[in-house]
């Protein structure tokens, strides 16, 4: 393949969406993790835990928009193969996403009386857009295929990213609470810690043995070599965040960040590795980037305004965070103490 | 039912479901700007508290229908994948960069300052806030600019070519202002504007009726009628002259909303009737002879092209005709509506803290706070029945683009979306009557502002 302009964009788009929706799934992972784990927390603790994120969770799902927006825009084919063949899960994804974006407005503006059925509803509501985000992208793994084997592969993904979205949540709530309820999280994520690596480990053993493409990118000899830091890295993060995790004292001292970071640094290697698998794939073995890809000028039409907005939405979400850094107690009951 | 049919029921019911949001939202987010200035210019004051109370009790109903929004609007943006693959692949080169356009500039912006302009009044300075609530008001103006430049560029489509039976772009200027662009954008920040002054209004006397009105009440009752008694008669003309622009585009969709059969000269106006279409005429008409070639073509002799012109290529005529009387009876409703109220206002505004209205007033106002919701989905039933059978009018037709999902598939899922839709919908409208009845009502501590009950708009 030769390095021109008309080759290289649609892969700068695919970068772009994956990108996208590696910063999607670690946003909204950690909010929707947050709204898992609220059915374990006492009534004082829910509202603490839901105004934790409540700045954030619209900015954070307009990443999904953009990830299916930029599949929408560069690889239109793609986009209605893909779509198409997940119709159910996206279906149930979207219930759940709807139902929990709003029990979060209603029930601090509904009757008292109501608050309970909101908080239900926001819990239901994450878990069933986690399973089902899982089960998407176990089927987009296979291939789509309906085999009893692809099938159990993708109920495993589905079972797994709602423990890894409960474990990037209580990293989360690690650093944005304090007291009781940061304990409190702190005893979540040990809970998550160990179901969520096992399944980890076992998906990527598993996906080589349902993809015979994954398979020979993997198993092959100078390959193995330059992509062990992969693994590594992951174990070095499990390493910190179960190290952490089982000591108070350390978190205590300031170091709670560490289990947050750790799992986002597992995402961010389990999204290496997936993309590196998949690569130059778009739906895998089916079709390429660059057959999927859209015409060469609309291409260039978005990719000047990605160009010029992208830095621009980075830079105001720098902002926003910044403007609500810290603990979600510590100015709030600060004066009063 | 077929899932074509069962794929249009379900794309209609999003899209409604989603447009009575954005609606209300893309003017609200302007009216909360002028409470904030008005509270800021009054500062030290009586009327700043008010001001500020009109302020907080209109953000909580903002944010509430931005979370409605946006979740919807999440749905609408998966829509056109799972349900209607061929319209991407066929137009995807058009629709695509004008929705990317769309995300971009648009939803981010809205969705990042409304986290600042919601929880951050106590965490930056005013200025500051003041900005963010500028940005996400311009955010949401903006989404309706791209999304309807998409809409009109459906109905009136310009600027492509078709190679292979795909469409590519030849000019993005004339794509993006198509010939039916700046009516619709024109008509719908109008249709939006009216929609959030009602919904102010009547709520606002409904807090009245109640006895929960606070100082806030009646200035922001008094904005929004102000507003209104302005808006409704430009949304006239505007409609008057999208119409015409429609004529020029589309006839055969001005056919079916006037129910006319037949081409002919010195067309009479229907009023009334019930359109059969077997018979192709219109039982039990009321007409207004001469007076469709008068106000379409502004001569009383003029000759306009009959639905016999476009066989096989009209729209179903009953529901175009009907959802066309429906907003048009809206609108003249809401002009009576506005310009009483608005006189009684004019009337009494010596007094400007003692609210004028009679209680039969309050009550109309009350009754009509969704009378926008009703008039906008009309509007768009006209639009989007009255360019069927196409998608993109007169070059792709809809029942080639749909997808091919068993049919029980998409009744599952409709009859899902439709049960969450009434939910919220009704959970949606008592909630706004319990926060009118509760005007103060802190929301719970937010922890992420200084002070205890600070979080939204301020001191209660
Ligand atoms: C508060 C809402 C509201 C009110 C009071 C009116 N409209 Fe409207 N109308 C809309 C809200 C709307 C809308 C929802 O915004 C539509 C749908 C798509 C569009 O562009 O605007 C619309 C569409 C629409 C169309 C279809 C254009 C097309 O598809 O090509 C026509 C001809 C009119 N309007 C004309 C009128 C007239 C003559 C009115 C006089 C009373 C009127 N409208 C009042
Ligand atoms: C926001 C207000 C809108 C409402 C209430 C609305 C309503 C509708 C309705 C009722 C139909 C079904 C027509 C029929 O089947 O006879 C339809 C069709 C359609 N509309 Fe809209 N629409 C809106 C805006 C838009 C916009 C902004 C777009 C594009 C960006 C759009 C794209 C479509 C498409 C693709 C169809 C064809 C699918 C179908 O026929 O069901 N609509 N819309
Ligand atoms: C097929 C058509 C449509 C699609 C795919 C769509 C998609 C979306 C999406 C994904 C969001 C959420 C954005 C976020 O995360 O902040 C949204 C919100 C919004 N949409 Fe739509 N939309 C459509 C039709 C419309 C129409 C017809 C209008 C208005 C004329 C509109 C105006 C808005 C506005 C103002 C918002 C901001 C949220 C709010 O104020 O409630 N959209 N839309």
């Amino acid at each position: 393949m030769d390095l021109n302009w008309t080759s290289l964009l649609p892969l700068v788009f695919m970068a772009v969406m994956g990108l996208s929706l590696l910063a999607y799934v670690v946003l909204d992972g950690y909010d929707l993790g947050v709204g898992i784990l609220l059915p374990f927390a006492t009534d004082a603790e829910k509202d603490i835990m839901v105004s934790s994120i409540g700045p954030f969770w619209d900015a954070n799902e307009t990443w999904l928009v953009l990830g299916v927006g930029v599949l929408l825009v560069a690889f239109p084919r793609a986009h209605s193969l893909v779509l198409t063949n997940l119709y159910l899960p996206v279906a149930v994804m979207l219930v759940g996403l709807i139902l929990r974006g709003v029990s979060f407005d209603f029930r601090v503006k509904a009757r008292a009386a109501r608050k309970g059925m909101w908080n239900a509803l926001f819990a239901a509501g994450s878990l069933m857009a986690a399973t089902a985000q899982g089960w998407m992208l176990g089927s987009y793994l296979t291939g789509f295929d309906r085999a009893p084997l692809s099938l159990a592969f993708s109920l495993m993904i589905a079972l797994t990213l709602p423990t890894a979205y409960a474990m990037l949540g209580a990293g989360w709530l690690i650093m944005k609470t304090w007291d009781e309820l940061q304990a409190k999280a702190v005893r979540w994520a040990r809970r998550v810690l160990w179901p969520m690596g096992l399944a980890l480990v076992g998906i990527s053993l598993a996906t080589p043995l349902v993809s015979r493409t994954v398979f020979d990118k993997w198993f092959s000899m100078p390959e193995l070599i330059g992509l062990l830091p992969i693994p590594v890295a992951c174990a070095a993060a499990f390493y910190a965040a179960w190290h952490v995790s089982r000591k108070p004292n350390v978190v205590a001292a300031g170091y709670g960040w560490v289990i947050f970071a750790s799992t986002v640094l597992l995402f961010v290697m389990a999204f290496l590795g997936l993309a590196y698998s998949i690569y130059p794939y778009i739906v895998i073995d089916r079709m390429t980037v660059w057959e999927a890809a859209s015409a060469h000028d609309s291409l260039v039409v978005i990719f000047v305004g990605v160009a010029i907005t992208l830095p621009a939405i980075v830079v105001y979400t720098i902002f926003m965070y910044r403007v609500f850094w810290g603990r979600a107690s510590e100015l709030s009951y600060g004066a009063a103490k | 039912m077929d899932a074509l049919v069962l794929s249009r029921i379900q794309f209609a019911a999003n899209i409604s479901f989603h447009i009575l949001f954005p609606t209300i939202n893309i003017a609200l987010g302007w009216f909360l700007v002028y409470f904030r200035l008005r509270g800021n210019l009054a500062r030290g004051h009586q009327d700043a508290r008010y001001w500020e109370e009109a302020y907080y009790l209109w953000t909580k109903v903002f944010a509430l229908s931005f979370a409605l929004g946006v979740v919807s609007g999440i749905t609408m943006s998966f829509q056109f994948g799972t349900n209607w693959p061929g319209f991407m692949e066929k137009a995807g080169n058009i629709a695509g960069p004008l929705l990317g356009y769309e995300v971009l500039t648009a939803f981010f912006l809205e969705a990042t300052f409304l986290g600042i302009m919601l929880f951050g009044r106590s965490r930056v300075s005013d200025r500051v806030h003041l900005f963010a609530s500028l940005m996400v008001a311009a955010g949401t103006t903006l989404s309706a600019f791209w999304i309807l430049s998409l809409n009109s560029w459906m109905q009136t489509p310009v600027g492509y070519r078709i190679e292979d039976g795909v469409m590519y772009a030849d000019s993005w200027l004339q794509i993006v202002f198509n010939p039916s662009f700046p009516y619709r954008l024109a008509h719908k920040l109008l249709a939006s504007t009216i929609t959030a002054s009602f919904l102010i209004a009547g709520l606002s006397a409904y807090q009245y009726l109640t006895k929960a009105n606070n100082g806030g009440s009646l200035k922001a009752m008094r904005t929004a009628i102000t507003v209104a008694a302005v808006a409704v008669p430009l949304q006239i003309v505007a409609g008057d002259l999208h119409g015409l622009n429609t004529l020029e585009h589309q006839p055969a969709k001005i056919a079916a909303l006037e129910g006319l059969w037949k081409t002919e000269k010195s067309a009479p106006l229907t009023l009334f009737g019930i359109p059969n279409e077997a018979e192709r005429r219109t039982d039990y008409a009321i007409k207004l002879p001469g007076f469709a070639s008068l106000i379409l073509a502004h001569d009383w002799n003029a000759e306009l092209k009959g639905l016999d012109q476009f066989e096989g290529r009209h729209p179903p005529v009953a529901p175009v005709f009907w959802s066309f009387r429906v907003m048009v009876g809206m609108g003249v409703l809401m002009l009576l509506a506005s310009w009483w109220a608005f006189w009684t206002q004019w009337r009494g505004r010596a007094f400007q803290d003692r609210q004028p209205f009679s209680r039969m007033q309050l009550r109309v106002l009350a009754g009509m706070t969704f009378s926008g919701w009703i008039a906008t989905l009309a509007g768009w039933y006209v639009t989007e029945i009255g360019r069927q059978p196409f998608i993109v009018y007169g070059v792709l037709r809809t029942a080639d683009m749909v997808a091919d999902h068993p049919p029980g598939l998409v009744l599952i899922t409709l009859v899902s979306y439709l049960a969450v839709y009434a939910f919220l919908l009704a959970a949606y409208v008592l909630v706004l009557m319990y926060m009118s009845r509760h005007p103060a009502m802190p929301t719970p501590d937010a922890p992420q502002s200084p002070k205890p009950g600070m979080a939204i708009g301020g001191p209660a």
